[in-house]
Order: structure tokens, then C-alpha cells, then sequence
């Protein structure tokens, strides 16, 4: 049934070359010429290739083939460095493969970031439009869409204030109101539903979700929100280490990446102080991917400090779906402070849980700089299996997709009270 | 819309095959960008239009003393100070435009990592804020033109001739001073560097027809031929333009132009990467 005209992208055995290093880099002309001068030395030396072009490489896509078809909603996932970005920016023409090809067909729209072409001096009205531009809204399509992409911001109110004077909630609002009402073909999605507030988040999966069905619209789509990507995507991709590991059936491609104890893992950095490692632990300190029913599950931490005297550490205990279970917050429970000495350190948090439901859990882990939020945020930096429950006799499971409740409230059996009865 | 399916191939090396046609259909773009800047500018309006009009005013005084009390040049039929204000006029227009077009790409790196676009759009729109400054610098002088026994001529109608020059020239030498900074950060201190000496081999002081000696040697320079066109469109003098020093300047203002873009073009791949 499906004739090769309903297949929209066929990426093909597609590789992505970046060179790192000071080696390959000069950032100014002076280092240029040394590096010149210093590889004519060399080249005079000797001959010797060893230690050739390969030492500062790093092929952040390798031999990637895959096609989707018309109408398809696909998930791509993978720990943090697995090429997911790289690949959208290939997909999107930010960035030239290095080898293979892709071919697109239809209007391409790419949603790499919230708001991206904002300018902060500029009111919300101006920005819609600089926005819509900026994503491949033809101007007459902007001015006719205009007043449903303002109803749907919920900001009227605000329009004619410059950007900067917006909170950083109704700054989302705008950009996904804008992102919402592309109409492309193919629309190209990295993580950006993770920011934003939950209701407003669903409203725009919902929005979307309305296109792809009656429009046919296919979607490519990254996410670390396993639960979106569960509840938005048919098809997922797995991407590890620049290969693509796995392409299926979403339920079983999250499941394999779940159980093998994989998770985003740690990216990026924060200003005062930032999350270098997360993992979880057995009270040994040794590496343990589940968590079978214990009171205490033992997360180590490194962080890393730059002297920065106000920050401190938060986790969050998140069912994958973007419902938060829990929070650990030692800098407002007793006033805990990070170490002032700059440098890395370790620690093991004994976070005590109650019993939870079995399926599949992550821990949000962020560094705060106290009174102003966040600073290093890194969304899901463990994800975990809690196993079934042992120790009841009947051997019921509750398992976290019944929806009945993420953890067991045990009292044991109903106590009768003293002369109540007669 | 239309029914035919566009299909897009991308491979390595083959960025330049949609280009001519990606211009075309992203020349929306280039007018919100060119939009954008202009109305951050002029945003307070007050301070935006003031902004303008200090600089070029404190440099003709400056200049008008320098070259008129103390070199007691000779400035033709008109009061020394009109031959100032328009050299100013067109060295404004090119200065800004090349600082902002050899600025574009850097302060377009956040889109330019986010979405894809002819990069060319970046310098191309930088070229609107400095018309404007130039268009809002010409309406607030002009009108005082009677006042040096200037009056309006049909030469006025060839400004736009020259300032399409200007901007032309400006675009060139900021395709490759943006190119270059991509690649080579320290290349943005070669523009302050490039309009500083620019401003002494450039006639803006003082008139080349009455430097005989000179003017073949200073019409090598491109912008020599913009400014004395701004004075032969707006003054009204008597003296022809000099067309063999134009007809050098268009030579190599022709060939700055076209190895910048070529450098450009060249180069323009690897921006979202190295930015």
C-alpha cells in the first residue's frame, strides 16, 4: 500500500564529521598562523601520519538510515550526545552532513528552540510576526492566523509590552502560540516541550496532535518526556552514540531503552555551579540501575562548584510523563549550602521513597542559586524500573499504569477499635 | 496551495543548488530582519533620531575647522561646511552599513544555530538600519540647504545612484570582514581599524577637484567616487564629475564587491558550526 511517494524523508546512510579541538579550531588569525607554522614544522620533522586527522574527530552521526512515511509521528530518542540534535540539524539545513544524503519532501518547518528570533525590545505583537517570519510563515498567513494565535497565548493583555517585560511563562506562551500554528508538511521538533507549564504544554501537544490527525502532517520529534513521547508517537527511534540503535514500535524501543538502565544522562552546564554525573547506587556505592522496593534509594552526585556561595542542590522525583511525585530540597529544608571551595565533589543522597508503584521512574536533578531558581537543570538526569512489590503475600502488583496511584499508602490490615463493635 | 511537492535534497557539498531560489522565497525574511533592526533602533525614538544627528554633527564642525581654518582648503561656490556635512553624509551611510553588515553575523549567531536561511540575509539586512539613519540624516539637512544658496536640482535625483553605491561597497567589504570573524574572531577589530583609515583616504574632509595631484591616487579608493557624487548630486556646483577617477572606483569597488561574496559563499556552510 505504501507507494514510494508516501515516504517524506529518506535519510540515507547519513554522517555528521565535527572537528574539536584547539587543534582544528583557531579562534583567532594569530593562533591560525601558529598552528600553521606548527604543522609545516611537523610536516618537516618527519612524516609520520600517527596520530592523524582521526585523534580530534568526533562523528556525531554515523551511518544513520531510515524513511518516514506521510502522516507518521516519530519519536526520536537517546542520552544527551547521542546525535538526536545533530541530526534535526542536519534535517533542518542548519548544519551539512559529512557523508550520505536526505531527502525531503513538502514545506519543512523546524522548531529547534522557544521563541527562537525574539528580540526582548520588541512588543509581542511585532514578535509574532518577526516569529512567524523567522519559522517560514509567509507574512499574509501570519496576518490571518493572527488573532487565533493571540487567543490562544491567553495574553492579550500584554501585546503591545516589549518581550523583555514578560515573565518567563507568558514569554513560552507567545513563542508556542507561534510554534502551534505552523502548518508545514513536515514539522521538526526537538526538546522544547519541556519548558512551560504543564497545562499550557498539554494544550499545545493537543493543538498539535489536532493537525497530524486531520492533516496528515508528519512529525519528527525529540523528546526526553518519555511520556510524551509515548503518548504522542507510533515510532520511535533510539539514537546511541550517533547510531541508530533501534527503530520500532514505541512502546517496546522506550521500553529497551528504560530497562537498559539508559536515561538522557548529564548535558550542558550551569552558571554558579553544575551537575557533571548522576547515578544510582546500591548502599555500597555501587552502580544499580533498579530499585526493588527499598525505603532508601541512594543517588551519587558530582558537582561541580565555582565558588559560588548560594547555591544548592534539588531532585525530583517524576513519573516520565511530566507529573512530579517528589522533592528533595536541602537548601530550603534545612538551609544546606554546596561547598564555597570551587572544584568537584561527590555525594550520596539517601532519598528516602515510599513504596512505589512499579514502572518506570526519573529524578530530576538541578543545582539553584538561591532565591532565583534553577541554574544547571538537567531533566531526568537518572530514570529507573522500580520492580513489583514485595512482602504482601497475595502477590497484587500495583503497577504505575493502572493510574491507581504511584505508591502503596500501607496500613496494614483495618484495626478494629476497642469496644466500637456491637 | 499549490500541489507540486517541492522536494529538497541535502548533501554534502550541494548547499548551493536551491540558493538563488531560497533568496527569492526567504525575501520575507530579509525584510523582517531589516524591520526588526530598524524599529529596536529607533524604539526611543527621541535618543534613536538625536544618535544620529550628534555624531555627524560634532565631525563636520570638527572637520570644517580643520580643513577650512587651518589647511584653508578652498570649497568652490558653497560654504565650506556643506562640502563637510555631505562627505559625512555618505561616509555615515557607508560606515554604518559596513559595520553592520560585518557585524551580521554574530549578532545573528542565535538563528543562525536554530534555522536555516541564505545566510546572506544576515548582512543584507543590516544594509536597512543604515539607509534609514541616512534617509532620516538627508530630511533633517536638506531643508537647510537654502540657508548655504543651495536649492534643489534635477541631480538630486541621482542620489539614490550613489547610495546604492555606498551600500554596495559597504556590503562587499562586510561579506568578508563577516566571513572572516566567523573564522577568526579577532577580525572584529579590523573594522573600527578599516573606517579609520577609510576616513582619511576618502575625501570626506575636503574635496578632491581641487587636489589635481591627488585624485587619480585617492579614486582607487571605491569610496572616493561615492562621496564626490553625493556633493556633485547635492551641492550644485559647477564642476563635472571626474570620470576617469569614477570609472577606477567602480573597477575595484567591483571586485571588492565580487570576491567578498565569493569568500562568502565559500565560507557559509560551516557557519552554524563554528558560530
Amino acid at each position: 500500500m505504501a507507494s514510494s511517494s508516501d515516504i517524506v524523508i529518506r535519510v540515507n546512510s547519513l554522517a555528521k564529521r565535527y572537528t574539536l579541538g584547539r587543534e582544528a579550531r583557531h579562534d583567532t588569525l594569530r593562533d591560525a598562523l601558529a598552528q600553521g607554522a606548527r604543522g609545516l614544522w611537523r610536516a618537516l620533522q618527519s612524516r609520520r601520519a600517527a596520530g592523524g586527522p582521526g585523534d580530534n574527530e568526533f562523528w556525531a552521526l554515523r551511518d544513520v538510515t531510515f524513511e518516514v512515511r506521510r502522516g507518521e509521528v516519530v519519536g526520536i530518542i537517546g542520552r544527551n550526545g547521542a546525535g538526536k540534535s545533530t541530526l534535526l540539524k542536519v534535517l533542518s539545513r542548519i548544519t551539512e552532513p559529512t557523508r550520505g544524503s536526505v531527502a525531503l519532501r513538502g514545506r519543512v518547518a523546524s522548531l529547534l528552540e522557544v521563541g527562537t528570533g525574539f528580540h526582548p525590545e520588541l512588543t509581542g505583537r511585532e514578535n509574532i510576526y518577526l516569529n512567524g517570519a523567522v519559522m517560514g510563515m509567509p507574512r499574509a498567513e501570519i496576518r490571518r492566523k493572527f488573532d487565533e494565535i493571540v487567543a490562544f497565548s491567553e495574553i492579550e493583555r500584554f501585546l503591545d509590552t516589549p518581550v523583555k517585560r514578560y515573565s518567563s511563562g507568558m514569554y513560552v506562551r507567545l513563542a508556542f502560540s507561534v510554534a502551534a500554528h505552523l502548518e508545514p508538511d513536515l514539522l521538526i521538533i526537538d526538546e522544547v516541550l519541556a519548558v512551560g507549564d504543564l497545562a499550557f504544554q498539554r494544550k499545545c501537544l493537543a493543538k498539535m496532535e489536532e493537525v497530524t490527525r486531520t492533516r496528515g502532517r508528519t512529525i519528527l520529534f525529540v523528546s526526553h518526556q518519555l511520556g510524551s513521547i509515548r503518548h504522542l508517537t507510533q515510532r520511535c527511534l533510539l539514537l546511541s552514540q550517533g547510531r541508530l540503535e533501534l527503530d520500532g514500535a514505541t512502546a517496546s524501543v522506550l521500553d529497551r531503552y528504560v530497562r537498559a538502565g539508559e536515561g538522557p544522562g548529564v548535558a550542558g552546564q550551569g552558571r554558579y555551579a553544575s551537575i557533571r554525573e548522576a547515578r544510582l547506587v546500591n548502599e555500597a556505592g555501587l552502580a544499580c540501575p533498579g530499585h526493588q522496593g527499598e525505603a532508601v534509594l541512594w543517588l551519587e552526585l558530582v558537582v561541580e562548584t565555582t565558588g559560588h556561595t548560594e547555591s544548592s542542590l534539588e531532585c525530583t522525583l517524576t513519573d516520565l510523563e511530566g507529573t512530579r511525585l517528589g522533592l528533595y530540597s536541602p537548601g530550603h529544608f534545612t538551609g544546606w549550602r554546596l561547598p564555597a571551595s570551587p572544584g568537584l565533589h561527590r555525594f550520596r543522597l539517601p532519598l528516602a521513597v515510599p513504596r512505589l508503584a512499579s514502572g518506570q521512574y526519573g529524578i530530576d536533578v538541578c543545582t539553584t542559586n538561591h532565591g532565583k531558581g534553577p541554574d544547571h537543570y538537567v531533566s531526568q538526569a537518572v530514570v529507573f524500573e522500580s520492580a513489583s512489590l514485595a512482602g504482601f503475600p497475595a502477590q497484587w502488583e500495583l503497577r504505575k499504569d493502572y493510574a491507581a496511584g504511584y505508591f502503596i499508602l500501607d496500613a496494614g490490615n483495618p484495626r478494629p477499635v476497642e469496644g466500637s463493635s456491637s | 496551495m499549490a500541489a507540486i511537492e517541492e522536494e529538497l535534497l541535502i548533501e554534502a557539498g550541494r548547499a548551493d543548488r536551491h540558493y538563488g531560489r531560497d533568496l527569492w522565497r526567504f525575501r520575507e525574511l530579509l525584510g523582517f530582519l531589516a524591520w526588526r533592526d530598524i524599529k529596536v533602533r529607533y524604539k526611543q525614538t527621541a535618543v534613536g533620531v538625536l544618535w544620529v544627528v550628534i555624531q555627524p554633527a560634532v565631525q563636520t564642525l570638527l572637520l570644517t575647522f580643520v580643513f577650512s581654518k587651518l589647511a584653508r582648503m578652498p570649497s568652490g561656490s558653497v560654504p565650506y561646511v556643506a562640502v563637510v556635512l555631505t562627505g559625512q553624509i555618505a561616509w555615515m551611510l557607508f560606515s554604518s552599513a559596513f559595520t553592520g553588515a560585518g557585524n551580521s553575523l554574530t549578532t545573528n549567531a542565535h538563528l543562525i544555530g536554530k534555522i536555516y536561511f541564505p545566510r546572506l540575509l544576515a548582512p543584507l539586512s543590516a544594509l536597512g538600519v543604515a539607509l534609514v539613519d541616512c534617509l532620516v540624516l538627508l530630511a533633517l539637512t536638506l531643508p537647510f540647504a537654502p540657508l548655504a544658496g543651495i536649492g534643489p536640482t534635477w541631480r538630486w535625483l541621482l542620489l539614490p545612484v550613489f547610495m546604492a553605491g555606498a551600500l554596495l561597497l559597504a556590503l562587499g567589504a562586510g561579506l568578508w570582514i563577516c566571513a572572516l570573524t566567523v573564522k577568526y574572531r579577532d577580525f572584529r577589530f579590523v573594522t573600527p581599524f578599516l573606517l579609520q583609515v577609510g576616513m582619511f583616504v576618502t575625501p570626506v574632509g575636503f574635496s578632491t577637484d581641487f587636489l589635481p595631484n591627488w585624485r587619480d591616487l585617492l579614486a582607487l579608493n571605491p569610496m572616493t567616487a561615492v562621496v564626490e557624487g553625493f556633493r556633485w548630486c547635492l551641492l550644485g556646483r559647477p564642476e563635472p564629475l571626474y570620470a576617469p577617477g569614477l570609472v577606477m572606483s567602480l573597477v575595484t569597488g567591483t571586485v571588492l564587491v565580487l570576491t567578498g561574496f565569493w569568500y562568502f559563499r565559500r565560507t557559509e556552510r560551516q557557519f552554524a558550526d563554528l558560530l
